[in-house]
């Protein structure tokens, strides 16, 4: 295994203990649920969508340390972004948890590349971002990482 | 004389190291090591004799049956069964569960009947259940469990009723450690003609099993938790009850004779044993079998009581730590949550000090809702297990501690 230190990285702890964006979103016009059957985690995606642009996005949902910052973190990232812009995200961060190259500028989403060396983990770090392909189009059934 | 530093020794896999510490595994409910001579024994099978079983009259085939057979006859001895016949191979647990909801259920329930299990069972102990009530229209009762994680106190004697038709029970769960009261469950629901299936997956190897003096109509058993190989597990059934059950499966070595206008079905135990078994599995774990009974139940169950005890009192010294099943007398689980810390991220950490442990739902999601978690960290205790290895445990939650709430 690599250091633990490559998983749990100070921003981590940080998202963690501070999640950004956490809470219900009045106003939100698309809304996703996500749940991690392995671990139990349980993810609620608000977002207010206005012509394509994600103008506001929040939160809510328990889950281990790794699923927080990461959903945190995406918030984050994606306020102001166009829904096409987002999609472009979702796969760039896909690709950098499963250890694979990618083109996209991730950002502060960069500090969750240790989760490849712990493929238990992966889900952990997608919860949030599956939820939120999801949220984009407006699937009705709960999203499962299984 | 208990000698733990010899019987690791009969483990190759507790030589190895994790991430550059020496292993330390304790997650021995899900699935236990095995020992050597269960691994030789399954060699043995596959480089001396192997061969398809019941059929052929080759020396090779005589002798896979005879060891297949003489397996069923340790399954026997060792849950002190009357015959032979009540002792039937399966897959695992969960397939002989499956085997009872779908040949004794479908051919037993009609809509309105009720089949009664607990709140702290397996999800192997469920679902087979529910999927029984979907066809035939009964219905699932649940006896409550309490703070402690115990069958709530009366609870039993007030859901038993004239409509009960089968009581599904662990005798030891897998999420809580809770040593359950069988012999008076098994006192109720006979009072009422209800038949009583024990889930023993997590009892076989921690306490000697008597389905005789139990008078349990149904006991299974998987072979892996009890230092066996996967893939191999067992339903002991009464004979007046398997006699009248139907078949589960279909095809060779179930059948007395086949044409297409009727297919007459083969005796006990051979009538739920279609196709060829998983002869090696049955041949390991007649090894496991002799393993444990070589160490001794009494003797097991001493020492791993006596980890759980030390674990136990080094966890309630633990600030933050809460325990998840308090029962008195538990089997050598301990299963606990850390304020702060979600039970996947100690794994992780954990695991990178080399400490093995299970960390999620333990497949009993009720009980996971039960006591408002999302999951449990999971430590439990095998014969191999050492006070050390306990140490290890609590030190590599110390990390946890360091990293997490600093």
């Amino acid at each position: 295994m690599s250091d633990l230190r490559d998983l749990y990285q100070e921003v981590i702890f940080d998202h963690n203990r501070h999640p950004r964006n956490f809470g219900p979103l009045v106003g939100a016009n698309r809304h996703a649920d996500g749940f991690n059957p392995l671990c139990g985690d349980r993810l609620t995606l608000n977002l207010q969508v206005q012509d394509g642009v994600i103008q506001d996005v929040r939160f809510e949902g328990s889950g281990c340390a790794i699923s927080t910052a990461s959903a945190s973190l995406m918030t984050e990232a994606l306020k102001g972004k166009t829904e096409a812009e987002a999609t472009v995200l979702f796969e760039g961060f896909h690709h950098m948890v499963m250890g694979e190259k990618t083109t996209v500028d991730l950002g502060k989403l960069a500090v969750l590349a240790g989760v490849s060396e712990f493929p238990a983990r992966v889900k952990c770090a997608s919860l949030a971002w599956h939820t939120l392909n999801a949220a984009l189009k407006n699937e009705s059934d709960p999203v499962s990482t299984e | 004389m208990f000698d733990v530093q010899a019987l690791r020794n009969e483990f190759p896999i507790l030589k190895r190291e994790v991430h550059g510490r020496p292993l330390i595994y304790l997650d021995n409910a899900a699935t236990s090591q095995k020992p050597r001579s269960v691994i030789e024994a399954e060699c043995h099978y596959y480089e001396v004799m192997n061969a398809n079983i019941h059929r052929g009259v080759h020396t090779l085939s005589q002798e896979a049956t005879d060891a297949f057979e003489g397996a069923r006859d340790k399954v026997r001895d060792f849950l002190n069964a009357r015959q032979r016949e009540e002792i039937i191979f399966t897959r695992g647990a969960t397939e002989a569960i499956n085997l009872v909801a779908h040949s004794w259920g479908r051919s037993q329930l009609k809509p309105g009947d009720e089949i009664l299990v607990s709140e702290m069972e397996h999800h192997a102990n469920i679902v087979p259940w529910q999927m029984l009530c979907e066809a035939t229209g009964a219905v699932l009762k649940v006896i409550p469990i309490d703070e402690r994680g115990a069958l709530v106190a009366g609870a039993v004697a007030s859901l038993i009723n004239p409509r009960t038709r089968l009581v599904g029970i662990t005798q030891v769960s897998n999420a809580l450690g809770t040593v359950n009261p069988v012999a008076e469950i098994i006192r109720l629901a006979h009072q009422v003609g209800a038949v009583v299936l024990l889930d023993g997956a997590q009892a076989v190897p921690h306490m000697a099993v008597d389905v005789t003096a139990l008078d349990c109509d149904f006991y299974v058993f998987s072979g892996h938790k009890l230092y066996g190989p996967t893939g191999i597990g067992v339903l002991y059934g009464k004979r007046s009850l398997l006699e009248k059950m139907p078949p589960y499966q279909g095809g060779g070595d179930m059948i007395s004779q086949v044409t297409f206008r009727k297919t007459t079905y083969n005796q006990l135990p051979y009538k739920f044993e279609a196709g060829t078994p998983h002869i090696a599995g049955v041949v390991g774990l007649g090894a496991a079998i002799d393993f444990v009974l070589s160490v001794g139940l009494k003797a097991i169950a001493a020492h791993e009581d006596r980890l759980l005890t030390y674990a136990t009192q080094q966890a309630e010294g633990f600030e933050g730590l809460k325990i998840i099943g308090t029962v008195p007398g538990k089997a050598s689980i301990l299963s606990f949550v850390l304020k702060g810390v979600h039970p996947h991220d100690i794994g992780t950490i954990l695991d990178s000090e080399g400490v093995a442990i299970r960390t999620g739902h333990h497949c009993a999601m009720p009980v996971m809702d039960h006591y408002g978690v999302p999951a449990t960290a999971r430590a439990s205790f095998a014969l191999y297990n050492t006070a050390e290895e306990v140490d290890a445990l609590f030190g590599a939650l110390r990390r946890v501690e360091e990293l997490f709430l600093k």
